[in-house]
């Protein structure tokens, strides 16, 4: 599905990744995992086409199409979504015309009429049930006066909206108290398909004991220094990272 | 030559015909400001509250001056001042400012005015409409004159519209003088949708009693030049005035509004809001100001101007301003100019909407606060719509004029 070659990219003038290369199969989830600073954002934000990040090298190919090339949005049509770390409040649309231009742009781009006034609140209603987001949200501007678990809740919501094969879940445990964690994770969950594909960018396990990885990866300095499975992120909750690096001598 | 020197000309060979056309109550003053005009001549823009239009170079070009005869459809509470039932002498040019030239032009020349009045304690249940449409083959200028007098008690809602018809080059000079006696409520809307062939110079002045409230909504949808000018005397006690403007430019549209507020008694309230999106290469500029006599004590004033530039070549030109003489009141002003929020973008371009409509749902959504204030609900729904369609570039024809081609 993904497949991600030495690739390099820089914010301003400063380098942060430095040849990372990684390969995500349909229906696999993979963990990243990493110190501070250590580019997992970077990473998730080239993937999605941030205009603020520059590659400098490397190539990343989605479903055997040159990503790189695409727009941000064309990269969302093709099935790429991720759950921001920090939701951007958007002051004065609101949270149902949003989500009926995503999903319009998206159905244009597919070659489908855009959906009925009707048949869009309908579908809005049912995804709204799976994370259990409130109505009264939805009439309110995009994310603005948004409590930190709403707005996760939020980008839950707008995944099972417009159905991504491919996700990335950006610290989405990040603010979140146990419950509203176990409702999002199990929301994630619940919208898998058997073909979904995740990178899931956390600092904890508790998210990874409800989205099982089948893949885990350390990301230090620019670079994926360790790769394993499941059982690697719970070393890292015991150890921390500094064994890797030690190992890395 | 100057500019002025071709109207000088023209009033000297038309001041008669002119006059024959008109009425006793605008004529009596007709002489005088001209001789007002003739002395100062145009403003430069030296001149502080010019400072942005260049009224020279907009009334350089050799216009035909239009003297059609208003027609009015019957209809209550508007009449033409020579009709009217209620003698206008105590009011017409009475509150505009004579040593102003646009003001003293459009009084030297303007042959037909027309006179609002709603009668005491009466309340016009449906507002009173004017739709001005400037038409015509070749260049014409267009002495527009309005007078709205709300008598003690009385209630109304007035929408003035600005259209042109015809793809020609127009100037237009207008001058709207309203009285709003005490305890009287007024809702006047003036919603320009014109052509970038047009100029428009625009100048209102408000006069409130005690006790009553105004609310003024200026809305620039298209044009060429806009300048509007908006002077409110608040000189009862306990009154009320709301401004609001909505302005949006783009191509090398120039818009242009200046405001002020003189609170001349005590216990008044005003709250004035101004939003731009400027986009292309288009020039916005706001000046308001706020000025407190010294006996307006206890007044309370909120003065908002908000400003995207939706393009890296587009301008913007604000100039908040507070004139305080009063020490026990409570005076806010506050000036924004801010570029498109790229986070806000990216945010959408990541769910999958594309750029250019993200674009517009962000200027649409800035917009909204203004349009979110028209009171009359039916005219605050079709400008909805209509401002979402002038970000979507779809305005360049009005869908609900018979007469636009």
């Amino acid at each position: 599905m993904l497949k991600i070659e030495n690739l390099h990219a820089k914010v301003g003038d400063k380098e942060i990744l430095k040849g990372v290369s990684l390969t995500i199969n349909d229906g696999e989830i993979h963990a990243l995992m990493g110190t501070n600073g250590a580019g997992k954002s970077t990473l998730s934000n080239v993937i999605v086409g941030n205009p603020s990040y520059e590659v400098t090298e490397g190539s990343i190919t989605f479903n055997a199409q040159d990503l790189l090339a695409m727009s941000p949005e064309e990269r969302a049509h093709a099935g790429i979504f991720m759950s921001f770390q920090a939701p951007i409040e958007i002051p004065g649309v609101s949270m149902t015309n949003f989500m009926r231009a995503a999903v319009n742009a998206r159905r244009e781009a597919q070659g489908k009429e855009p959906l009925k006034s009707t048949d869009f609140l309908k579908i809005m209603r049912e995804k709204r049930k799976l994370v259990e987001i409130d109505q009264k949200l939805m009439n309110r501007s995009v994310n603005e006066g948004f409590s930190g678990g709403e707005r996760k809740r939020n980008e839950i919501f707008q995944m099972a909206m417009l159905e991504p094969t491919f996700c990335i879940l950006d610290e989405t445990d990040s603010g979140l108290d146990v419950d509203a964690l176990r409702i999002v994770a199990e929301g994630f969950n619940k919208l898998r398909t058997a073909e979904t594909s995740a990178v899931v960018i956390t600092h904890y396990q508790r998210l990874l004991d409800y989205i099982r990885p089948d893949f885990v990866h350390v990301l230090i300095d620019g670079h994926i220094v360790k790769s394993g499975t499941a059982e690697l992120a719970q070393q890292i909750e015991e150890k921390g990272f500094d064994w890797i690096k030690e190992e890395l001598g | 030559m100057t500019s002025e020197q071709q109207y000088i000309e023209l009033y000297s060979e038309a001041s008669e015909l002119i006059k024959s056309k008109s009425c006793n109550v605008m004529n009596a003053v007709r002489d005088e400001a001209f001789g007002i005009f003739r002395q100062t001549g145009f403003p430069s823009k030296k001149v502080e509250r010019y400072k942005y239009t260049d009224v020279d170079a907009a009334f350089a070009p050799n216009y035909g001056i239009s003297l059609s005869p208003l027609t009015i459809k019957p209809s209550a509470y508007i009449y033409n001042l020579k009709d009217a039932p209620v003698d206008a002498t105590p009011y017409y040019h009475q509150i505009a400012d004579h040593a102003d030239a646009i003001t003293a032009l459009n009084t030297a020349l303007v042959h037909d005015a027309l006179f609002i009045h709603v009668p005491r304690n009466q309340r016009a249940e449906d507002p009173i409409v004017v739709d001005y449409w400037l038409r015509g083959t070749a260049a014409t200028m267009m002495n527009r004159r309005i007078l709205i007098v709300i008598e003690q008690g009385a209630e109304a809602t007035v929408i003035i519209t600005d259209h042109a018809a015809d793809k020609q080059r127009f100037l237009t000079t207008q001058v709207i003088e309203v009285f709003c006696h005490d305890n009287a409520h007024l809702d006047l809307y003036e919603i320009e949708e014109t052509t970038p062939l047009c100029s428009r110079f625009s100048n209102v002045y408000i006069h409130q009693g005690r006790d009553c409230s105004v609310k003024h909504n200026s809305i620039t949808l298209t044009g060429g030049q806009t300048r509007n000018l908006c002077d409110v005397y608040l000189q009862g006690e306990n009154s009320d005035i709301t401004l609001n403007g909505c302005a949006i430019g783009s191509g090398t549209q120039r818009i242009d509004n200046n405001t002020l507020i003189r609170h001349e008694a005590p216990h008044c309230t005003s709250q004035e809001l101004y939003k731009y999106v400027v986009d292309d290469k288009s020039v916005g500029a706001f000046a308001g100001k706020i000025y407190v006599a010294p006996n307006a004590q206890h007044i309370t004033s909120q003065e908002t101007n908000a400003n995207l530039c939706a393009s890296p070549e587009a301008r913007m030109y604000t100039q908040p301003m507070l004139e305080i003489y009063a020490d026990d009141v409570k005076c806010a002003h506050g000036s924004t100019v801010g570029v498109m929020d790229e986070s806000a973008l990216f945010y959408m371009r990541q769910r999958g909407i594309p750029e250019p409509e993200a674009r517009t749902l962000l200027k649409n959504a800035f917009m909204g606060q203004v349009i979110d204030q028209i009171k009359f609900e039916p005219l605050r729904q079709k400008l909805y719509v209509k401002v979402e369609k002038r970000f979507r570039g779809q305005l360049d024809k009005c869908d609900d004029c018979r007469l636009c081609k």
